[in-house]
């Protein structure tokens, strides 16, 4: 019998999509319950195009390979005491906050691809999730054990995982992966599968990875590459989503539209942190946030929202007010985290001198004006012996939970403040963008778990804030807080870099 | 009209991925960064197997591309024989 | 003559990170350990799930079973991803070789017209039951509590997708790759009557809602009884029948059932020892499922290898369910 040459469209067709089918004894939708209450049309699920046809044999192969190679850096690292290497002792807290703040976000992601990948109707767009929420896991324990090193060393990682249900600053990234999780499995895909992993991927991934190899981070910069090539995979899942999506049904145009003014929004408030730690936490710079956003926002972004503005898609709301805020929501972070940092699971310092100068350089237009004589008023109060930190807790924001930091885009001398009323009660806004997003689902929103509130609200131990710190977020106090400058930190690294 | 792109790791079969590349896609821009080699084109952008395959000198499959791979922009279309990058303008 | 290559030792701060080392003591923690225990978040989520408002997003209550500690299913086998996906890949690497093997050798030659017939009536067929194995394995994962048990979940899911195409790739050999043979045995899945009675059982746990009956439904019972008749039973038929060549075919699945039983096996003991309240309701779920699985297996099994078939997977299924401290 002469044997037929099968392509590999055909064959990924007769392996993966031809095994599911039509049931007759059960009920259809109780298997598949969550298809409809969005208000997404699917018509045809054997429309969806799988854009990389990897069967399972080849998905363990080529994982396995990288893998091999990955873990054999990982243990050269640290045979090698490979953490000696970095630029600055400075830099490691910016990996404190990866993973403290990061790396629980791809545990969600995991669990959130594992939902979507049994609960999605069509079996093409199952399989897939099911391989992202499997990458998703590999990012997370690789990320765990990159940074497995560095914890024997500094101080900071030893908790990352209690924190991040806890701490302050946490809250934000964790609220923006359980609004993904909490949603439905269509909002989830459009939240992570493309706004994420599509749009603003890049603005997490350079930043933390070519910061990482700029400052002599190898564990780090291995990690980085290695789980880039799954990034790959994930890009194209979540383009394919998108355009299925508004393929299937004209209907889905302005639910879909939403979702990316919603998720745009809420990512790039994210990202707020990563720029925070762009520019004032690799002592080697790799570019500004600023240009960052350049490059990978309105260069790349332009390209794939002309791609897909003949479904009727437009760029996302308030991208416009994005652009004029990367000017100064790094500056503004950061003298949040400074002027906070006897509450914050990493240390935090003034920029030095020819780091001032490059703030100057790259942000010709606000830091000079705006955030140069902050500085230069807490390099004074420093030598006076009076570093500053705040008394007070942050008011945040209801939707984002990022401090009440944001300014004016027109005027940022001024806060911004939003607020609604809802039933009775006022909530409070960074922003035009996160009152939108609470306006349209109040009863979600008002369910917050706000960490500051609930200090207040005597849920967090107390009761002074050294008690909540170090019973309620498991902080070691003068270790994992406070001033770079005499932190236990700098003082074993000046002994071993002596010692060398 | 927009930029599609590949970047891969800077490592030995990467070189002949991209000298395949090269020869196929001529107008294609290649940049060496630390650690990583990015490609970018105007439009579209085609890895052929037969190609790679010349440069290395033994069989290899298109998907074995995913060892390697960092990024990539674009529209994805995958077979047998080639990976090929566009955007719809 | 020995070499002692000197590295600069340094003394580290700590050993581990700080809940491992509530766990495990002050000491080196292995790469299992960092990578399973407590990563899960498990307090003060922000939102309740629009598509359950009645739980949170991570919660426990998803089951009638109760633990004291979710990390009590440690998993015998120590799989965390790194671990997993490099198991399968030297088990990928030794089916890829007996499958092309196989089809350059031409072994299909050897086959009979009867074991031709045979392999398209049942065993290809079962592709959809390892489709519905991977369904419920990505339930259990998804609505599962804990990294221990939840990662393992995922694991079995795709190794489900696996079996199902390779068991797919036997069909493609049977028919040439023209797809023929693979219509064939999804017309019995759909249409035989032979098939029907698992094809109900297989939707009626995709419609289960506790996600530990339906692991135990799928891994434990369904899994027990089917692989011991096709890949235990059924083998040594194919072997008596001039046929022992489709064992390089099946072996990836021998192989994986026996690894992928330590870890069930031991989910299973820990589950049953916790309390008398976790033993009943397990033996409340697997005497309902082996009900049905055993009645949805009988016309398979007898007519694939005759009457007392069922009744020594059946055995099978009972020594594992002893050996968990079950039905004592």
């Amino acid at each position: 019998m002469a044997v037929k040459k099968l392509n590999i469209k055909d064959k990924y067709r007769l392996l993966t999509r031809d095994l599911d089918w039509d049931y007759s004894y059960a009920e259809r939708k109780k298997a598949f319950p969550f298809e409809e209450f969005e208000g997404i049309k699917i018509t045809d699920w054997s429309k969806w195009e799988d854009p990389f046809r990897l069967t399972m044999d080849s998905y363990w192969k080529y994982q396995a390979e990288k893998e091999k190679k990955l873990y054999a850096i990982f243990d050269a690292f640290s045979q090698n005491n490979g953490h000696l290497n970095v630029s600055d002792p400075r830099y490691v807290n910016a990996i404190k906050i990866f993973l403290t703040g990061v790396s629980p976000l791809e545990y969600q992601a995991y669990q959130g691809f594992a939902h979507v990948g049994r609960q999605l109707g069509g079996i093409g767009a199952r399989v897939a999730c099911q391989m992202q929420s499997l990458d998703e896991l590999r990012h997370v324990q690789t990320q765990i054990h990159a940074m497995s090193h560095y914890n024997k060393f500094f101080d900071g990682f030893q908790e990352f995982s209690h924190m991040h249900d806890r701490v302050w600053y946490l809250s934000v990234p964790k609220s923006f992966f359980n609004d993904a999780r909490s949603a439905g499995p269509f909002e989830y895909m459009i939240a992570i599968g493309f706004s994420f992993e599509y749009v603003l991927t890049n603005l997490l991934f350079v930043p933390f990875m070519s910061g990482a190899a700029h400052n002599g981070d190898m564990a780090t910069v291995t990690f980085g590459f290695s789980a880039q090539s799954d990034e790959a995979r994930h890009m194209t899942l979540g383009l394919e989503v998108i355009k299925f999506l508004l393929e299937q049904h004209e209907d889905n145009l302005p639910i879909v539209q939403k979702w990316l003014d919603k998720w745009f929004w809420r990512g790039s408030r994210l990202l707020t942190i990563v720029a925070m730690m762009m520019d004032y936490m690799l002592p080697n710079k790799v570019m500004s946030w600023k240009e960052a956003w350049e490059v990978y926002f309105e260069e790349a972004g332009g390209a794939l929202f002309k791609d897909l503005a003949r479904y009727g898609i437009r760029m996302p709301k308030y991208s416009e007010t994005i652009k004029k805020e990367k000017e100064h929501i790094s500056h503004q972070a950061w003298w949040t985290f400074y002027t906070h940092g006897h509450a914050t699971g990493f240390h935090t310092w003034i920029p030095s001198d020819e780091e001032l100068d490059w703030l100057s350089e790259k942000y010709p237009d606000t830091f000079d004006k705006y955030y140069r004589p902050r500085w230069e008023l807490a390099k004074k109060m420093e030598a006076d012996g009076n570093r500053f930190y705040t008394k007070a807790l942050p008011q945040l924001c209801t939707t984002c939970q990022i401090p009440m930091l944001f300014t004016e885009m027109d005027d940022p001398t001024q806060i911004c403040y939003r607020d609604t009323v809802y039933e009775g009660e006022r909530y409070h806004f960074c922003s035009d963008g996160c009152k939108d997003i609470f306006d349209d689902e109040p009863e979600k929103y008002v369910q917050s778990w706000l960490p500051v509130h609930q200090i207040y609200q005597g849920n967090c131990g107390g009761p002074g804030v050294e008690d909540i710190l170090s019973d309620f977020y498991k902080m070691n106090l003068g270790k994992d807080n406070m001033d770079m400058k005499g932190s236990p930190d700098e003082q074993r690294w000046k002994e071993w870099k002596n010692s060398a | 009209m927009s930029k599609v792109y590949i970047a891969l790791q800077d490592n030995d079969e990467s070189r002949y991925i991209v000298a395949a590349i090269e020869d196929d896609n001529p107008d294609a821009t290649v940049i060496y960064m630390p650690a990583m080699i990015r490609i970018e084109n105007e439009g579209s952008l085609t890895i052929k197997r037969e190609s790679v395959e010349e440069q290395m000198g033994r069989d290899w499959d298109v998907q074995e591309l995913h060892i390697n791979l960092i990024t990539l922009g674009g529209n994805v279309d995958e077979d047998d024989d080639a990976l090929s990058l566009h955007w719809n303008e | 003559m020995t070499l002692e290559i000197k590295t600069a030792t340094l003394d580290s701060v700590r050993n581990t990170f700080a809940h491992i080392e509530r766990r495990f003591g002050d000491k080196p923690a292995t790469r299992y350990q960092e990578a399973t225990y407590d990563v899960q978040s498990e307090n003060y989520f922000h939102y309740r799930p629009l598509w359950q408002p009645e739980k949170e997003l991570n919660d426990p209550s998803r089951t009638a079973i109760k633990m004291e500690d979710w990390y009590a299913f440690r998993d015998p086998r120590q799989m965390y991803y790194g671990t997993y996906v490099q198991q399968r890949a030297k088990m990928q690497e030794v089916a890829e070789n007996n499958y092309s093997f196989f089809e350059k050798r031409s072994l299909i030659n050897h086959l009979s017209d009867e074991v031709k017939a045979k392999l398209i009536r049942y065993l290809v067929p079962l592709r959809h039951m390892e489709q519905a194995a991977n369904l419920n394995n990505m339930y259990a994962s998804s609505y599962g509590y804990g990294t221990a048990i939840t990662q393992a979940c995922l694991f079995n899911g795709m190794d489900r997708l696996g079996v199902a195409q390779y068991l797919s790739r036997i069909g493609l050999i049977l028919d040439g790759n023209s797809g023929d043979a693979l219509t064939e045995a999804k017309l019995f899945w759909m249409k035989d009557e032979l098939w029907q009675g698992l094809r109900a059982c297989a939707e009626e746990m995709t419609v289960t809602e506790d996600w530990f009956e339906v692991l135990i439904a799928q891994d434990v019972v369904a899994d027990s009884l089917i692989y011991d008749l096709y890949y235990h039973q059924f083998d040594a038929w194919l072997q008596d029948n001039q046929a022992q060549d489709v064992g390089m075919l099946t072996e990836f699945m021998q192989v994986w059932s026996k690894e992928s039983n330590r870890w069930v096996d031991a989910v299973l003991k820990t589950a049953a020892a916790e309390s008398d309240e976790n033993k009943a309701l397990l033996e409340q779920w697997i005497m309902k499922w082996k009900t049905k699985l055993m009645q949805s297996l009988e016309a398979i099994s007898a007519e694939m290898l005759g009457g007392d078939a069922l009744r020594a997977a059946e055995a099978v299924l009972n020594k594992r369910l002893a050996k968990a401290g079950l039905f004592k």
